[in-house]
């Protein structure tokens, strides 16, 4: 008798296929399909039940992916820019649901650049991804605000205005947790999305994802041969989830701890050069210092886990809205008396 | 001379940010002390300090909370404005002036004046750091000798006004008795306007449109309330937030249920209430005409991907910035089709702080039961101004939530699917992520074609029986919205009106010997009643406050069989209606119909 193989599980019993949804519509080979399979792997390994996840989205490629992860979980497909808005709302309405914010770079940077400065200033819990390709897909590959001025298109047009780092935006605005990533390094991603969605705050990942079809030919700075070759890090990340117990073969003075709100770990070890990503100053100057040697710093850049959430600095009950009824909501008989008395003359 | 009793209107003109509109409002309060039904328009500029700012008080015997179109009283007191502020004055107006500014006495030809030294009696203040701010009191204490108003109600008005500032209400009434003596010692009585303490107001109360609907909005459940600062729709959240903050219970830990977010724009305003509404919270959004034209977008979202939240409307003039301190009713067709494409929005129209307060609850109500956005359709007549009415009744309906797609219904509906009519009425079942955890609720919700069960379609089939199921959905609504009230007159032509029109017909109607019909539409779609009404009056005057006759319009379209019967009547010059506007448009009907 031949025993089948089980397939692995995690600590819900739940299989990777769990977390999958529908198949992808994507190109082939485009980096968006890499960053949901590492959506997929970090909330398989984080034990996420998807039913407590929303996904958020605008318009644009990178806003059709959250039909192609986490198919347990619910989600809203906005409009182009707003995702941030919608988000917001969703969030307070009940704070034990945990939003992934999907977005692109011609969706956060050009559109809804207000909505994306003033999420972080507000600062609700939420994991944002902006799956930056330097182009618009869906509309056949104009420039975005991304684009370096001195990556050319398909055709070899230049862009004639100067990019956004959203990174160093994000720094200046304040954003209490600052990543980069790149769609093709798994290794990095998956600890820095873990860490994420154990953050109590904003956590915003910018993840370099290539165009295969406009936008990764030669010379262009977002394709996947430039963020091979000119891509940096000063760390090797590891997520540790809560009592987890794990080995980092280390030497001294190596290695930086993160410590979550959720009793989680990022570990980061030390490559060839001191970065202490709880410093805003280093990390404003690792960020200038890369971009002027043309380089495309990734890892975690920032992170400071003291700045208060949205929910905190509302007072909101932990208890969702949600969830409150009629008696909790309307206020008592006799309360509108006492407010017609008021305004009795 | 016979006495003119509590029939009159004073004007006050003043530059506006120089504590004027204290003694103006101490003025209204002390006429409504003596139990008069006062009413208070007040024309301000939108700007912050020195532009001139009207404010008119009327007193009638039928308590009429209108502004009449003349005043019989006049202070022109801000001299940019007192050459004109005369000239638009009939003859035999009562004139109280700053003698101070030595304005020509031709000026005052033909008006019965009471010039008085303001400058020089505001140095009898003791308070040298408050003179500027006391000396505005000094005509109130004219204007009280004026009118016969007592002592006694003026401190009672200033303690409305300063709550448990004893030493204040102090201050103030001593600068008002300065005007008062110097009237007295100096002045005869030379006109026939008096006050007499009457019943006219009873146990009515006295509150603005936009705080009485934000209130409704606390009895109807609201907890996320997002909202950008703009005119004249900023008070109604500001209201919101002061009294949620007092009268939501909090919970076990002290905490709030509730949260209020000044958005970044209209934009994020909206998108934050339809994104909590999405996740199943009661949540809402107000604003005006500039903010409401840059929801147009989302709201379409939250149209077609069938979400609840309500949206307040508290209408200004337009186009553009337009007049962002002065009232209209020309938001009408563009929220009732709203953002590109085919929708249609239901539109509550509350004429008074009474209905403010039950429609802005039911909205809630309408916005979960229908999964759609609701608006409220306000104006600054309404929202801005106070105005003597019931008071608020405590709703007598318990919640709906709607159709809510719960473990159990998906079970036993068996081919649930998030956009399925199931029961035949276009309503289908929602979710609310986290709270319906079934396998096979979890979809993505998106503003692209969607079929039943939410997946991605290009179908033509799929995407005109949605559109038509969204039709019919939003038709079905009339049973749950406000009916129209008819008021039968004596036939012969009928009258439709809406909102604020309501309080210049109501007073124009009291006067005439032969009143036509009068049907008050109060939502959109229209109530089979509307139709009805139509096709029983062979004409139909339609008095609305925008050019283009937007309800007039709306009423044609809905009716193309009947259109040839109405007959469209417009003011839009942003000041409240006057009774005298819609007497004049039914005199011009009448002669119509005569020739």
């Amino acid at each position: 008798m031949s025993e089948e193989k089980a397939p692995a599980v995690n600590q819900l019993g739940l299989s990777k296929a769990d977390y999958k949804a529908g198949a992808s519509t994507m190109c082939k080979g485009c980096g968006h399909d890499r960053i949901s399979e590492a959506i997929i792997q970090a909330c398989y390994d984080l034990g996420v039940d998807g039913r407590s996840v929303i996904k958020m989205s605008g318009i644009g490629c990178s806003s059709k992916t959250p039909a192609y992860f986490l198919g347990q979980s619910m989600g809203l497909n906005s409009t182009h820019g707003r995702m941030p808005s919608f988000a917001t709302g969703a969030h307070l309405a009940n704070l034990d649901m945990n939003p992934i914010g999907v977005s692109g770079d011609g969706d956060s940077a050009s559109i809804g650049m207000g909505q994306f400065v003033h999420m972080i200033r507000r600062n609700p819990k939420m994991v944002y991804i902006v799956e930056n390709n330097g182009v618009y897909g869906l509309t056949k590959g104009q420039f975005s605000a991304t684009a370096d001025r001195l990556s050319p298109s398909k055709r070899g047009k230049f862009p004639r205005e100067e990019s956004i780092d959203l990174c160093g935006l994000a720094l200046e605005l304040g954003a209490p947790f600052v990543a980069r990533s790149f769609s093709g390094d798994k290794k990095q991603l998956v600890p820095i999305l873990k860490a994420a969605f154990s953050f109590e705050g904003l956590a915003f990942i910018d993840v370099i994802s290539p165009c295969v079809t406009f936008n990764n030919h030669e010379g262009s700075t977002k394709s996947y041969t430039h963020q091979k070759e000119h891509g940096v890090t000063y760390h090797d990340p590891f997520f540790i989830a809560p009592k987890e117990q794990i080995d980092i073969e280390y030497e001294d003075g190596e290695l930086q701890e993160v410590i979550l709100h959720d009793g989680s770990k990022l570990v980061l070890r030390k490559l060839e050069k001191d970065h202490n990503p709880a410093e805003i100053s280093s990390a404003r100057s690792m960020l200038q210092e890369t971009r002027d040697r043309g380089e495309i710093l990734t890892g975690l850049i920032h992170v400071d886990t003291e700045q208060p959430s949205l929910a905190e600095v509302s007072g909101l009950s932990r208890e969702p809205l949600v969830r409150q009824e009629q008696g909790d909501l309307r206020p008592a008989a006799g309360v509108l008396q006492g407010i017609n008395d008021s305004f009795r003359i | 001379m016979n006495p003119v009793v509590n029939d009159f209107s004073v004007r006050i003109a003043t530059p506006n940010g120089t504590g004027s509109q204290t003694s103006n409002i101490v003025i209204h309060r002390a006429l409504l002390r003596m139990g008069l039904a006062a009413n208070a328009k007040n024309l301000f500029p939108s700007n912050i300090a020195g532009l001139p700012t009207w404010y008119q008080i009327r007193v009638s015997p039928g308590g009429w909370q209108t502004m009449a179109e003349s005043w019989q009283i006049l202070l022109p007191l801000n001299q940019a404005t007192i050459g004109k502020d005369l000239r638009e004055s009939a003859p035999g107006t009562v004139v109280i002036d700053n003698s101070d500014w030595k304005t020509a006495e031709s000026a005052f030809e033909g008006f019965v004046r009471y010039p008085v030294p303001f400058d020089k009696l505001a140095r009898g203040i003791d308070n040298a750091k408050l003179r500027p701010r006391l000396k505005n009191l000094i005509y109130v204490g004219v204007v009280a000798w004026l009118l016969d108003i007592p002592i006694k109600a003026v401190r009672e008005a200033l303690e409305t006004v300063f709550p448990g500032k004893t030493e204040v209400v102090d201050l103030n009434e001593s600068a008002a008795m300065i005007g008062h003596e110097y009237a007295s010692e100096n002045f005869t009585k030379q006109d026939p306007y008096t006050t007499e303490s009457a019943d006219q107001v009873g146990n009515r109360i006295l509150v603005d449109g936009n705080e009485a609907a934000a209130l409704g909005a606390i009895w109807g459940g609201v907890s996320v309330v997002a909202w950008y600062p703009i005119t004249p729709a900023s008070s109604l959240a500001e209201n919101l937030e002061k009294h949620i903050e007092k009268i939501r219970e909090k919970d076990s830990e002290g905490a709030n249920r509730f949260v209020v977010v000044q958005a970044e724009d209209e934009l994020a305003a909206v998108g934050m209430a339809l994104g909590a509404g999405w996740a199943g919270a009661r949540s809402m959004t107000s604003t005006s005409g500039p903010g409401i034209s840059l929801m147009a977008e989302n709201l379409g979202l939250g149209y077609f991907t069938e979400i609840p939240t309500v949206i307040y409307d508290v209408q200004r003039v337009g186009p553009s910035t337009g007049l962002p301190t002065r009232t209209q009713q020309s938001d009408m067709l563009q929220v009732a089709f709203h953002s590109h494409g085919d929708t249609r929005f239901p539109m509550l129209l509350p004429a008074n702080p009474g209905e403010a307060f039950t429609m802005s609850c039911q909205a809630y109500d309408l916005a979960e039961k229908y999964q759609t956005p609701v608006v409220f359709m306000s104006d600054l007549d309404l929202g801005m101004n106070n105005w003597i009415c019931d008071p608020l009744e405590e709703p007598s309906a318990d919640f709906d939530r709607g159709k809510i797609a719960s473990d159990e219904v998906i079970a036993r509906l068996e081919n649930w699917g998030r956009y399925r009519d199931v029961d035949g009425d276009g309503i289908p079942y929602r979710t609310i992520p986290g709270v319906t955890l079934h396998p096979d609720a979890a979809h993505l919700t998106r503003g692209s074609g969607h079929d039943e069960d939410a997946n991605y379609s290009e179908s033509p089939e799929v995407y005109s029986r949605n559109l038509d199921r969204l039709a019919r959905k939003i038709s079905g609504m009339v049973v749950d919205l406000p009916e129209p009230i008819l008021k039968p007159g004596q036939g012969g032509m009928g009258l439709i009106a809406f909102g604020t029109t309501d309080w210049a017909v109501e007073e124009a109607l009291a006067d005439m010997e032969s009143t036509p019909d009068y049907l008050r539409v109060r939502s959109f779609p229209f109530h089979q009643q509307v139709g009805e009404f139509l096709e029983n009056h062979e004409s139909v005057m339609v008095i609305e406050q925008n050019q283009q006759g937007q309800m007039a319009q709306l009423l044609s379209m809905e009716y193309p069989q009947l259109a040839g019967r109405i007959v469209s009547k417009t003011y839009y010059g942003g000041l409240p209606l006057s009774a005298n506007f819609v007497r004049e448009a039914l005199q011009s009907a009448s002669e119509v119909e005569a020739r």
